[in-house]
């Protein structure tokens, strides 16, 4: 198993840096952890219950059943054809797999926001109501203008009440501009100033808000691909990143928000929100295998800095290896 | 396919099930096992599905021996039923015979408070004609009071705005005495969205319970939320005592078993669903219409309900009354388009039976067409509208000018208007100049 040694071999590298992850995610991952220690307890080898267990577990993280019966039945393959019978070391096959399941679906990703040379960067924040966008742009922003970027954010959620005022909130107590329409003024027209602004005063990065729409709102939808038309238009190639924002608590719709705001905006990638709760968010992984869009940011609790790169060996690490002494 | 709707999953499945005979072990262990990942990816709870498997098995099997006519409509029954019990049996709405009656919102955050709030303002005043009062009780979200603030302007109820300086128990507190003092029969206290591990906020919560005992303890549980649901429900519940739920964002195309799980193992009932993002868009939550729905069997109660609301009784009566005259223009011709739009748009398609397959392509369509027609007519004379027959080509140029579209288009609206009064005219032959009784 050189991948697993090869997995530790890495999160020991990063025992320091992990603190505020593992911290954070430390109420999802008990639950599932302590779930997963629970059967090296009450199994004392592997047998069929063990593994429907083990399928409860996925499953109740969210993961999906189509993507959890695939997980257990690889993982149950393995054992029998290595003949393992420690359960321990089935736990770590498991996470083993889930890993090379993740890392399978896709490229290699780099998660931060790759800014252009010249001009600048754009970033459409897109999601269904309610899943933390403008909490989650507040973050992004803090997060560049920390590293001397010039910031500006673009209240394009002219729907619902106090979205702008939001916005306009947090842009006042991290001191960046921001680009405000009128009450349900086209949001695409409030894009369409932001752009302006950001090539006549060289920002480095725009970040756009949106307001919350269901998937399967077509009209909705297809306001947000004006938006991208409109951005593209007055700066070529842009939005150059445009990040799906996914409540942790979702369940299976997840995949089809995916689905549907992909194909609309083609998305660059998934930033998970509110990992600070009980909820394991395992439906990141079923997002990644159906679609193949990565994770790349981590939302893990109110505060302005409360967001971190999500790192795929410490997500699993966090969520199934710790080997916690509590219970 | 693994994300078709449940009620798709189902009619599959009993299709299957159609064809055979009897009901065998075998046939019967591959529709449970449909059954069972159907109720996964709608989000049910892994334990509520496996209970509501067992209880269809055990019912299935046992009814085989006396019932031979008809397997497939057998098991539609078994599994509409134990749905149903699953769903609690009966619907219920808020008791308001307190006064003023206190209803204390709570949920995670982003689960819908604030727009359910002000739902719940507009239902109270429009349907039972209370004076409600909304207090704005986030105190931490930026800009959460100024949302509750447009929102109850929205549906013209008085929002208590006492700013974030105070602690939200003393505003509830504030809340309930303006109440009391000015005669509010309905006090709706919104709070911050919170997770139910955070035993500060929690705490908050707790507060504001014993400082105002409200009525009603309503926990928002969003449609789209997953396995975890269940835990969350009873965190807040063992704190709490949550009188019901409201389900959020029933208007996606999640399936919401989430909530359903939770009626199930906590007891809560679920009052109301929020079906849109309009302030109106919240209905009473029934039970048994939801489990007709999830079989794919329609919800014909809700619809005939809706429709009734929608349509503007005078004018299909004035319309009638027209129409038996024999005096139907043009004016009357875009009340008609306008009310039969107004039911087609709304929500209301996706309960008929056996037709829920029009797309949002078809609606945008529909909804384009009738722009078009309503900017033509618009652009008439009153007189031309009353008298058709006095468009010749000068007028429909200058129409056409007026609505910036083609000489076509025009003629277009016309020939429709004469087929609506040739169509009428049969009609009214047919009942010999009586109104008939529908």
């Amino acid at each position: 198993m050189g991948l697993i040694s090869f997995l530790k071999d890495k999160f020991s590298k990063k025992e320091e840096k992990n603190e505020k992850y593992v911290a954070g995610l430390d109420k999802s991952r008990k639950n599932f952890s302590s779930k997963l220690k629970l059967l090296t307890k009450k199994y004392s080898k592997a047998n069929e219950a063990y593994f429907e267990d083990l399928e409860q577990i996925l499953i109740e993280a969210d993961v999906g059943v189509n993507l959890a019966l695939d997980i257990v039945e690889v993982t149950k393959k393995e054992t029998n054809e290595k003949k393992l019978t420690d359960i321990n070391q089935i736990n770590e096959l498991l996470v083993d797999k889930m890993f090379i399941s993740y890392a399978q679906q896709g490229d290699n990703i780099v998660n931060e926001i790759q800014f252009k040379e010249d001009g600048p960067t754009v970033l459409l924040v897109v999601g269904v109501n309610g899943v933390g966008k403008t909490t989650t742009i507040a973050k992004l922003a803090y997060r560049y203008i920390h590293q001397g970027k010039k910031v500006l954010l673009v209240a394009g959620d002219t729907f619902r009440a106090g979205a702008t005022e939001q916005l306009t909130v947090w842009a006042k107590r991290l001191g960046c501009e921001i680009v405000v329409g009128r009450e349900n003024q086209d949001p695409s027209s409030v894009c369409y100033d932001g752009m302006r602004k950001a090539k006549e005063d060289k920002y480095d990065l725009v970040i756009c808000d949106t307001a919350g729409r269901l998937q399967n709102k077509l009209n909705l939808m297809q306001e947000l691909s004006k938006m991208k038309r409109v951005i593209s238009k007055e700066i070529p190639d842009a939005p150059h990143d445009i990040f799906l924002i996914i409540d942790a608590t979702t369940g299976q719709n997840g995949v089809v928000q995916a689905k549907a705001f992909k194909e609309c905006t083609s998305l660059t990638g998934v930033v998970i929100t509110k990992m600070d709760g009980t909820s394991k968010g395992g439906i990141i992984l079923a997002i990644r295998d159906e679609l193949g869009i990565p994770v790349r940011f981590i939302g893990l609790g109110e505060k302005i800095d409360d967001l971190q790169e999500f790192d795929l060996d410490q997500y699993l690490y966090s969520l199934c290896l710790s080997q916690e002494e509590d219970e | 396919m693994a994300f078709e709707s449940l009620s798709d999953r189902f009619q599959g499945i009993l299709k299957k099930i159609k064809g055979q005979s009897k009901l065998t072990e075998a046939n019967m262990e591959d529709m449970l096992k449909e059954i069972r990942v159907a109720l996964l990816e709608a989000d049910v709870n892994f334990k509520v599905v496996k209970e509501f498997v067992n209880s269809v098995k055990e019912k299935a099997i046992g009814q085989e021996v006396f019932t031979k006519v008809s397997p497939g409509q057998m098991v539609v029954k078994i599994v509409h039923d134990e749905l149903v019990s699953l769903l609690g049996a009966d619907q219920c709405e808020i008791n308001l015979r307190h006064k003023p009656t206190i209803i204390m919102m709570c949920g995670l955050q982003g689960s819908g408070k604030t727009t359910t709030s002000g739902k719940l303002a507009l239902l109270f005043k429009k349907k039972m004609n209370k004076k409600v009062l909304l207090v704005a009780g986030d105190v931490y979200r930026p800009a959460a009071i100024d949302q509750l603030v447009t929102v109850g302007k929205q549906v013209d109820v008085e929002v208590l705005n006492l700013g974030n300086k105070l602690s939200p128990v003393d505003i509830a507190k504030k809340g309930v005495e303006k109440a009391k003092m000015e005669n509010f029969d309905v006090v709706i206290i919104d709070t911050a969205g919170r997770l139910q591990i955070d035993e500060k906020l929690m705490q908050e919560l707790v507060d504001i319970e014993n400082a105002v005992r409200p009525d009603e303890e309503l926990l928002l549980v969003d449609a789209m939320s997953g396995q975890d649901a269940v835990n969350v429900a009873n965190s807040f519940n063992s704190k709490l005592h949550l009188t019901g739920m409201i389900m959020s964002k029933l208007d996606g195309d999640a399936r919401g078993g989430s909530a359903l799980s939770i009626k199930h193992l906590t007891g809560i009932p679920i009052k109301y669903a929020g079906i849109g993002e309009k302030l109106s868009d919240l209905e009473i939550f029934h039970p048994d219409r939801m489990a007709d729905r999830i079989l794919g069997m329609g919800d014909i109660v809700t619809l005939v309900e809706k429709v009734q609301e929608e349509v503007d009784e005078k004018e299909a009566k004035k319309a009638a009354t027209k129409f038996m005259k024999g005096t139907f223009d043009l004016n009357d011709m875009l009340a008609q388009l306008e009310q039969i739009n107004k039911i087609s748009m709304s929500s209301m398609l996706r309960l008929i039976p056996g037709m829920p397959k029009i797309s949002e392509e078809d609606k945008q369509k529909a909804k384009e067409s009738m722009k078009v027609t309503k900017a033509i007519i618009c652009s008439m004379t009153p007189e031309e509208r009353k008298n058709p027959d006095i468009i010749k080509n000068s007028r429909k140029i200058r129409i056409a000018k007026g609505c910036g579209k083609t000489n076509q288009d025009v003629n277009r609206v016309l020939k429709q208007y004469d087929q609506m009064k040739e169509m009428m005219k049969q009609m009214r032959g047919r009942f010999n100049g009586k109104m008939p009784n529908f």
